[in-house]
């Protein structure tokens, strides 16, 4: 899973095709180290957007390499070019219709029949190619030896080895890609089995003959006409009916002969190709990986690997928690040098309480709330995403997802949802369906995200206690898991089931995770941090013009009557829908004062940060849930939001009341 | 005690035994509730009749004519808990039981219907076992769903003495026959490598109905019991090397 910082900046258009520019695609299989090597070749010159109209992620940057501008697309990971999802449409419309000078194939060295499956596609698409096969030290600790002249020979490109992670073979590999993109070698022609080469030979006389005026490439297009390919069938329909009409009579020939629908009889072609390739040009042997093998064992084992599965999901919390809890207290020592103004005098000294209590309390907070907690959460995350564990968990809580109308891989962007819902829930693309992206979003909504950690730990765990604090973080899980089932009986649909691929277990590259880190903090740090101010400093101008006084009287039968909350919740409430941190920032910033337990009883602490955990998605998780699933179902999801907080907040109040 | 037919002998042993392992004379016992000497003189009988191997103290195995029939059964035993409880809206505790007596008479016409009228289900709902593949004059589902206008489709051949992958140990090895399940599931399936004809190997089942790890092509992928139990396989005895 590549998970880009969601920043959304526009994207450029750029069609300059000036004779000195190159443009370099990044083609080949999710998980095989494409970002790597496009973090490689363009450093920090790069540009995160989307594809105009689409909500696939696109990611560009430029190289100057002996004189050459070049500049590079990393297409989106994908195993096909069939119509499955949206970014292999994408990759394909780019690949044929853009036509970059060269096309990088980053292929995975340790599973290279599976991804010379998409090679193949790529040669059917006559793409200007170079082999990057990527983790050859991988592949060699599992006893594989490639031939690489033979590979070139077989399919007529240049093949370069690469450990993209120690930046082995990136100069090489750019040389190759210019060498390429120069010279333009004439692609070769791979054959498939001779009954289906006449086929397709057959159909593409008529498509050359009829003369479509299509950009694709003859021969692909009658592949993909006898694959039955909805897409290619309807724009050629709108050309020449007697194309899809012949089409059809040939495809319905080949399914009668070989017994076998045509997509199926293609597949297992390519496939035949790819394995007769891999036994002419690779070599295994029998290696035992003990320490892989162990992990292996650890994380998938029946009883074992629910500990480890528990122990990565809890573990995350709770180090952020812990770690998030020593830094802070750390920071705000250290800053603690400028007291903020005394709420009963800032009427006589507005200006510098909106200065210090607003102003300086923003920036104080940002740099006490967001440093000590999120860059923890992200640098252990990348961590455990690098070396492969997630896909394990994945595995062994997929019995458990299917409980709540998901399956494993779910788990991923709920898990990414610990530190920021955002990102969490663009990363829900990796579910197959719109119902499981939704019903996955609608679960991270609820998830503890790193806001919703410091609010817990400022109200709660400081002025409670700790295990409070870790109590109502089981208690979100738990409503998380009885709202996601409810939900999935909600929404229509079927579940899909899990196809998944169990990644191999690496030992995480400091330079990748520090990277990532880094990508996800600093989208936060420029977002976050300017907002944080601007907003603290607004709340103290709105309070001392008196102006949310009157809001929070008017939802006080709510908040105090229903709720049992102070009259100032009303204000903390709906500050927060900006950001949920607001809770606690604009209580410091009403009360004048860190110590929330002159204010609030420990049963209104607790109730407070349960409230504010459930009761809405902030502002820019509703903005995203709008963009990706339309603000109707962000309007829905936000209601029931409000709803889940306002009944379990009365309840948990008049249960607490009880014992605390 | 009632007497109990061939066909629950047969599918008794179909659901004790997975991937040819021997079930014993005990086992059996306690399925059916009938004594063990009434089991052994039943098993010779079967024998006899080319249902099943049986050697004694050892335990049974069906052979190829057996497993033929005990999934016939099975699926009529399932498809009538699917219609008894979903459509007939039957207790789920009682539908077992009535299955069990209207599976015998239940002709082949009247269980093709039921398929259809159930929506060519794969499990059944109470328990998510699998429902085996039918044995209709169809080549494949896709020919008797496009008859009947539904939404599945299935790649590959049906030969005879198939298993779902999902009913295999890990450890085990199989050729892939056919896999039936929608378009899109199955084009994905088939990029994945798993086209028929490819040998797999079960490499592990996650506890509680999770997922089933295979290894094809030199890959791993993980599959949701949903997808393996339409997975179908010709199981192979592993052999000492490696896939």
């Amino acid at each position: 899973m590549s998970c880009h910082p969601n920043s959304n900046p526009t994207s450029k258009p750029s069609n300059n095709k000036n004779g000195k520019h190159l443009t370099f695609a990044l083609a080949g299989n999710a998980n095989v180290g494409k970002s790597v090597i496009f973090n490689q070749l363009t450093g920090s010159n790069q540009i995160i957007g989307n594809w105009p109209g689409k909500t696939v992620d696109r990611a560009e940057g430029t190289l100057s390499f002996e004189g050459h501008e070049i500049k590079i697309i990393d297409l989106p990971g994908i195993y096909s070019f069939s119509t499955f999802s949206m970014e292999e449409l994408v990759s394909r419309d780019y690949v044929a219709l853009e036509k970059p000078d060269a096309v990088i194939n980053v292929v995975d060295a340790s599973v290279l029949e599976r991804n010379l499956f998409f090679t193949l596609q790529l040669l059917e698409m006559q793409a200007p190619l170079v082999l990057c096969l990527n983790q050859v030290d991988v592949a060699k600790s599992k006893g594989i030896i490639i031939d690489k002249e033979k590979l070139e020979e077989t399919l007529g490109v240049p093949v370069v080895f690469a450990v993209a992670t120690r930046g082995e073979g990136i100069y090489e590999l750019v040389r190759e890609a210019v060498k390429v993109a120069t010279h333009k070698p004439k692609p070769k022609h791979l054959k498939y089995r001779r009954e289906l080469e006449e086929k397709i030979e057959k159909l593409k006389q008529v498509i050359e003959k009829e003369n479509l005026s299509l950009q694709y490439p003859a021969r692909w297009i009658a592949i993909k006409l006898l694959e039955g390919d909805t897409e290619i069938t309807k724009l050629v329909a709108e050309k020449s009916k007697a194309v899809v009409d012949s089409a059809k009579a040939i495809a319905q020939d080949l399914q009668t002969s070989c017994q076998e629908p045509c997509f199926s009889v293609i597949a297992s072609e390519r496939y035949a190709l790819a394995s007769s390739i891999v036994a002419s040009s690779l070599q295994q042997s029998e290696v035992r990986n003990t320490f892989s093998d162990k992990l292996e064992w650890l994380t998938t084992h029946r009883v074992l690997g629910y500990f480890t599965s528990i122990g990565v999901i809890a573990g995350l919390l709770l180090w952020t928690f812990f770690i998030g809890n020593g830094l802070s207290s750390l920071i705000s020592g250290a800053l603690s040098f400028i007291k903020p103004v005394d709420p009963a005098l800032s009427a006589s000294q507005p200006i510098l309480a909106i200065i210090l209590n607003g102003v300086w309390g923003g920036f104080n907070a940002g740099l006490t709330l967001i440093i000590p907690f999120v860059i923890p959460f992200y640098l252990l995350l990348a961590i455990v995403e690098d070396s492969g564990i997630l896909t394990r968990v994945a595995f062994m809580m997929d019995s458990a997802m299917h409980k709540i109308g998901l399956h494993g891989k779910a788990l991923i962007p709920i898990i990414l949802g610990y530190g920021c819902s955002v990102p969490a829930i663009h990363s829900c693309k990796i579910m197959e369906t719109r119902r499981e992206r939704l019903l996955a979003a609608f679960a991270i909504t609820f998830a503890p995200c790193s806001a919703r950690t410091i609010v817990l730990f400022g109200m709660v765990g400081l002025f409670v206690g700790v295990q409070w604090a870790l109590l109502l973080y089981v208690v979100d899980i738990a409503i998380i898991f009885g709202l996601g089932r409810i939900a999935m009986k909600a929404v229509p649909g079927k579940s899909t089931g899990l196809i998944m691929e169990m990644s191999t277990f690496k030992m995480p590259s400091l330079k990748v995770v520090v990277k990532q880190t880094w990508a996800r903090t600093k989208s936060i740090i420029y977002v976050v941090f300017p907002i944080y101010i601007i907003g603290s400093a607004l709340v103290q101008v709105l309070y001392t013009l008196n102006v949310l006084t009157p809001i929070s009287d008017a939802l006080s039968p709510l908040t105090v009557g229903w709720l049992g909350l102070p009259v100032a919740a009303g204000i903390l409430l709906i500050l927060g829908v900006v950001r949920k941190e607001f809770v606690l920032l604009a209580a410091v910033a009403i009360f004048g004062t860190t110590n929330l337990a002159l204010y609030f009883s420990p049963v209104q602490l607790v109730v407070m940060a349960l409230v504010a955990m459930l009761y809405i998605p902030c502002v820019s998780t509703i903005a995203i849930l709008g963009k990706e699933f339309g603000w109707k179902a962000a309007a829905t999801i936000s209601l029931a939001n409000i709803a889940a907080a306002v009944l379990i907040g009365g309840l948990a109040f008049r249960l607490l009341s009880l014992f605390l | 005690m009632e007497q109990k037919s061939t066909q629950d002998y047969l599918k008794a042993v179909y659901n004790l035994a997975r991937n040819g392992d021997l079930v014993s004379t005990t086992e059996i016992s306690q399925k059916l509730e009938v004594t063990p000497a009434s089991v052994t003189e039943m098993l010779k009988k079967l024998s006899q009749d080319g249902y099943i191997k049986y050697s004694p103290y050892h335990g049974s195995t069906l052979t190829e004519k057996g497993l033929q029939e005990a999934q016939k059964v099975t699926r009529k035993h399932r498809l009538l808990e699917k219609f008894l409880s979903d459509v007939l809206h039957i207790g789920k505790d009682k539908v077992h039981k009535q299955a069990c007596q209207m599976e015998h008479s239940l002709s082949d016409e009247a269980e093709e219907s039921l398929c259809r009228l159930l929506k060519h289900p794969d499990t059944c709902s109470d328990d998510g076992k699998t429902i085996p593949a039918c044995n209709l004059p169809f080549s494949n589902c896709e020919e008797c769903i496009k008859l009947h206008n539904q939404g599945l489709e299935e790649v590959g051949k049906r030969n005879t003495n198939l298993t779902p992958i999902r009913e295999l140990k890990g450890g085990k090895y199989g050729k892939i026959s056919f896999i039936r399940g929608e378009h899109k599931v199955l084009q994905r399936l088939l990029d994945m490598g798993l086209t028929p004809g490819t040998r797999i190997k079960v490499i592990k089942v996650a506890p509680m109905d999770g997922p089933v790890e295979v290894a094809v092509r030199g890959s791993k992928l993980a599959l949701g019991q949903d997808i393996a139990c339409n997975v179908f396989v010709e199981v192979e005895q592993p052999t000492s090397e490696g896939t």
